[in-house]
């Protein structure tokens, strides 16, 4: 479309889906500022009802995890089954566990 | 007061069908593709006013005309749209500053129209209308401060926009026979009564936007009796090439 976008910040888009869940990723977009992030956000996004919240945060603000540090911070967890919070039961009432 | 209703709620859905058409010949050329979205998300909300105002029209015409008849079986004289929303495209701040002053004025007529209770089918369309065109309008007033108030080439460019397009402006608060009708029956507002808060919301719009509201350079009309611009009738071929080809045709 155009070379100019380029020249816009890259922003990550976080949509609530109804009350009680939480904000998840959908996918990110490209805005000049925070409002033309959220009227993006809101064009792109939630057009068929997805929302009732957005979240916009400018992508470089967010600091990420290192694919190479993988094993480090996510494999000691495989052997601790006992983490895992299998031994309660839960009511009926909770959803969305 | 039946005719004027039928005429009344004519132009409400004209108005709606020509920017709808107009803004849809962005998509796939927005400047952005989030832009390109945003301007075929509001094309088609003003397709979904539109189709409710002309159904209503032809229900309350009592010709049996329906929407598709009224959209694509009339010829440029029986359409009476307002002038600025036929007026071509032109590059994106055009396109922009058109929609921006179009937004404010449609958000006060429907503010109008949804809190009377004379007929409520027209006040649950416009009720429904007022939260699309709120979003319409901080949209394309976002964009018209943006520009005005961005580079030198966007301000100098957005500016002449406005001076083209200010001329058509003056046509949306003109009263005649149908508005001054309905207004006694308190259905729809007195045009000339929604001049001052557009102006006034312009203005607070203008001033941000670092741009200068031209002084009243003579007013363009006719819409509104079907003397139309010479761009609606290719806008038209465009838009009633299809059902005029194959009537009926179903897909």
């Amino acid at each position: 479309m155009s070379a100019k976008k380029s020249d816009w910040p890259l922003w990550e888009i976080f949509v609530r889906s109804r009350q009680g869940l939480s904000h998840k990723h959908v996918g990110s977009l490209h805005a000049a500022d925070a409002q033309m992030a959220m009227d993006n956000a809101r064009d792109v996004y939630t057009r068929r009802q997805e929302g009732t919240s957005i979240w916009a945060v400018r992508a470089e603000d967010i600091t990420a995890s290192s694919p190479s540090d993988k094993d480090m911070l996510f494999d000691p967890a495989n052997d601790k089954v006992y983490r895992h919070p299998t031994f309660y039961e839960l009511p009926d009432e909770v959803k969305n566990m | 007061m039946e005719n004027h209703l039928h005429a009344g709620l004519l132009r409400l859905g004209d108005d709606a069908l020509i920017l709808a058409q107009r803004l849809g010949e962005w998509c796939g050329h927005g400047p952005a593709l989030e832009e390109d979205i945003a301007l075929s998300n509001v094309a088609l909300d003003l397709l979904g006013q539109a189709r409710a105002f002309l159904t209503l029209a032809g229900e309350r015409e009592g010709n049996g005309r329906d929407e598709d008849a009224l959209a694509y079986f009339r010829t440029d004289r029986e359409f009476t749209n307002a002038l600025l929303v036929e007026l071509p495209n032109g590059d994106f701040g055009d396109t922009i500053m058109r929609q921006c002053l179009f937004d404010q004025f449609a958000l006060l007529r429907y503010e109008a129209l949804s809190a009377q209770s004379i007929d409520k089918e027209v006040s649950a369309i416009a009720a429904k209308a007022v939260k699309e065109v709120r979003y319409h309008a901080e949209h394309s007033s976002q964009w018209v401060i943006r520009l005005g108030d961005g580079t030198s080439e966007s301000h100098h460019r957005i500016q002449k926009s406005l001076n083209r397009l200010w001329s058509y402006t003056g046509e949306l608060f003109a009263d005649d026979a149908v508005t001054e009708s309905l207004a006694a029956d308190g259905l729809m507002p007195l045009l000339a009564n929604l001049q001052k808060p557009w102006q006034e919301a312009m203005n607070q719009i203008l001033l941000e936007a670092t741009l200068v509201m031209p002084e009243n350079s003579g007013t363009q009309t006719g819409g509104r009796s079907g003397l139309h611009t010479e761009h609606l009738s290719y806008l038209l071929a465009e838009m009633q090439v299809l059902p005029r080809t194959y009537p009926g045709a179903q897909w």
